[in-house]
């Protein structure tokens, strides 16, 4: 395929090389995995400062890496597409040896002694791990400002929230500190900050892309998948950390779809000729920001005259997924919280001799989790609660069955359901941290994909009018049909990207580093 | 919906294990009782006859083969105790001394 954004030269032109072609000049020769890392880690020198888009940056484990990829390159070695690319890594997903904090005080300095079966992907494919990234502590927040070490800063935009919860991976990716990128969703938190910062973000179909590893929020609809700054990027990623995975009792036992092709189809003429397409009728007008939906239709109206059919489709239960979504989650992580007590790894506080096992537990849990952590847990130990559990989780279930057969419907009609991925573009830090509801908000629209475990993924489709910060497209497909979301994804990039000059993140103004 | 008071709160958090201050008492009550006002909108639902979801894949009994594999050694598990004692996790006391 032929080199479709930017070229190779000096260590600058190599951090905004997309995955792919970095991937073809480490195949030709033309540079090394050395090389990319180093440009890379110089970026992150350069620009983390600003973005603290990184918790812990692994140099020394990264160039190792790098090194190894190179000399199995030069022993002939058979190696995956991606090898010798650099990737950052949510701090979500254990890795070993180097820090795992969930953004969570109760896990600083914790060690894994275990690999994500993620990362041993990443690394079985040669792909150069650089380090972890901030997030929302234990995934649970759509800016990032959740974090115990500090928010991330949107490269568009530093007053503004890169997203969350894996903001601090999509930050990485829109300031060019990494080309391609991890991410977990159980709400939104790989779209929402993929639309925030215009870049691509995929949640994968539930149990598409393995849990083990993944630390654990919300266990029936966290996902983990692929974050980049190009759709083709994203595929290639999401090719290497999909399948089957016998460690996740969760994860699908059926082949893959194939992604790769997909963007490669949707990006040629024709290639989503006849495409049916379902506009979500219920995502979208009042409370969504002008600039937003301004994009999200002239991107509708570029599809259509791509050749899709397109039409509009009504899923009446949506209004309700975001009121079972903030009682289903934080249950589950009102008990998936509870490992961390303080006995067998991380933060223990109290423990002088006198207080009981139990007296330190909540001392841990009271200084080792920030606000939202502790409102979830509370919010989940109600709902759970005799007495109230049928009036709200027991409901939330049956508002989950709903949504699905909505999806169901829907599906019946078209291939593919579109919104935008979220009611607005990146707000400012501060905005929205003492008002929870208003957080929720941002999820308006990525949440029912979660609660179904369908696949679904965010596109760029170009910046607001309004503020000039980037706007997402929001792709939804059956499960196992993932690869309908790059042949979207991709049909909508090579139609929009000319007028960019390249991916939507060519247009990110340059940040001020300090000399 | 009835109001949480600070009480209610401090409840929940003695189940959830969370020791909070005054402060957080209060703020939180406020917050929570706001948040719950807002997901009790589930209840609008005529969803007497729906069945309830609690997993998007419909699976039962995944099971493995039962074989011998490696695992984490002793020192591994320990790596990261906040405190061992004889190859083990030491933890604070468990029972009341009169018990």
């Amino acid at each position: 395929m032929a080199s479709t954004f930017g070229s190779s030269g000096g260590a600058d032109d190599l951090v905004r090389l997309s995955a792919s072609d970095l991937a073809q000049a480490l195949q030709r020769g033309e540079v090394s995995a050395v090389e990319a890392t180093r440009a890379h880690l110089a970026r992150i020198e350069a620009v983390d400062g600003a973005l603290h888009a990184f918790l812990h940056v692994d140099a020394d484990g990264a160039l190792a890496a790098a090194v190894a990829t190179d000399q199995r390159r030069a022993a002939g070695d058979e190696l995956g597409p991606l090898a010798g690319v650099p990737i950052a890594v949510k701090d979500v997903m254990t890795t070993r040896g180097m820090p795992t904090t969930c953004g969570s005080r109760i896990l600083a300095g914790w060690v894994p002694p275990y690999d994500a079966t993620v990362v041993s992907r990443l690394h079985a494919a040669g792909l150069v791990v650089l380090g972890k990234t901030n997030m929302d502590e234990f995934a649970m927040g759509s800016s990032t400002e959740n974090s115990a070490f500090g928010p991330t800063r949107n490269p568009w935009d530093t007053t503004r929230i890169p997203g969350g919860s894996g903001g601090g991976s999509a930050a990485a990716l829109a300031g060019f500190e990494a080309p391609l990128a991890i991410g977990t969703d159980t709400g939104g938190s790989i779209r929402q900050p993929g639309a925030v910062t215009g870049t691509v973000g995929v949640k994968p179909t539930y149990g598409g892309v393995s849990r083990y590893g993944l630390v654990a929020f919300s266990s029936s609809l966290d996902q983990a998948g692929p974050a980049a700054r190009t759709v083709r990027d994203a595929a290639l990623l999401h090719a290497v950390i999909a399948g089957h995975d016998p460690r996740d009792a969760t994860s699908i036992d059926a082949p893959v779809p194939d992604v790769v092709s997909a963007a490669d189809r949707g990006a040629a003429a024709d290639g989503i000729r006849g495409l049916r397409i379902g506009v979500v009728r219920e995502l979208g007008g009042e409370g969504y920001q002008a600039g937003v939906q301004a994009r999200f239709a002239a991107a509708v109206d570029v599809l259509a005259g791509l050749g899709a059919q397109v039409g509009e489709v009504s899923c009446p239960s949506f209004g309700y997924a975001l009121p079972a979504y903030y009682l289903i989650a934080p249950s589950e992580c009102s008990s998936n919280l509870a490992r961390f007590d303080g006995m067998r790894y991380g933060l223990r506080v109290g423990d002088d001799g006198t207080r009981s096992a139990e007296e330190v537990m909540a001392l841990t849990r009271g200084q080792g989790f920030g606000a939202e952590v502790k409102r979830r847990i509370m919010i989940g130990t109600y709902a759970l609660s005799s007495g109230y559990y049928e009036a709200y989780y027991g409901q939330a279930q049956k508002v989950r069955t709903l949504i699905s057969r909505d999806f169901a419907a829907a599906f019946e009609q078209v291939d593919v359901l579109v919104s935008p991925t979220t009611p607005t573009t990146a707000f400012p830090i501060g905005e929205r941290v003492d008002d929870p509801l208003a957080m929720y908000k941002a999820d308006l629209c990525t949440i029912p994909a979660n609660l179904a475990g369908i696949a679904a993924g965010s596109f760029p489709c170009g910046l607001s009018e309004d503020d000039g910060l980037p706007v997402g497209f929001h792709v939804m497909a059956p499960a196992m049909a993932d690869d309908r979301l790059y042949l979207v994804g991709a049909a909508l990039e090579a139609a929009l990207a000319s007028s960019w000059g390249g991916p939507l993140t060519t247009l990110v103004p340059d940040l001020e580093v300090p000399p | 919906m009835t109001a949480i008071s600070p009480d209610e709160v401090a409840h929940l958090a003695r189940l959830a294990r969370l020791e909070l201050s005054g402060d957080e008492l209060r703020r939180f009550a406020g917050q929570l009782d706001v948040i719950l006002g807002a997901v009790a909108a589930v209840a609008d639902v005529a969803a007497s006859d729906v069945p309830p979801t609690s997993h998007p894949l419909p699976l039962t009994n995944v099971t493995r083969p039962d074989e011998i594999a490696p695992c984490l050694s002793a020192e591994q598990a320990l790596a990261g105790a906040p405190a061992r004692e004889d190859g083990r996790f030491r933890v604070p006391r468990i029972l009341d001394e009169e018990l």
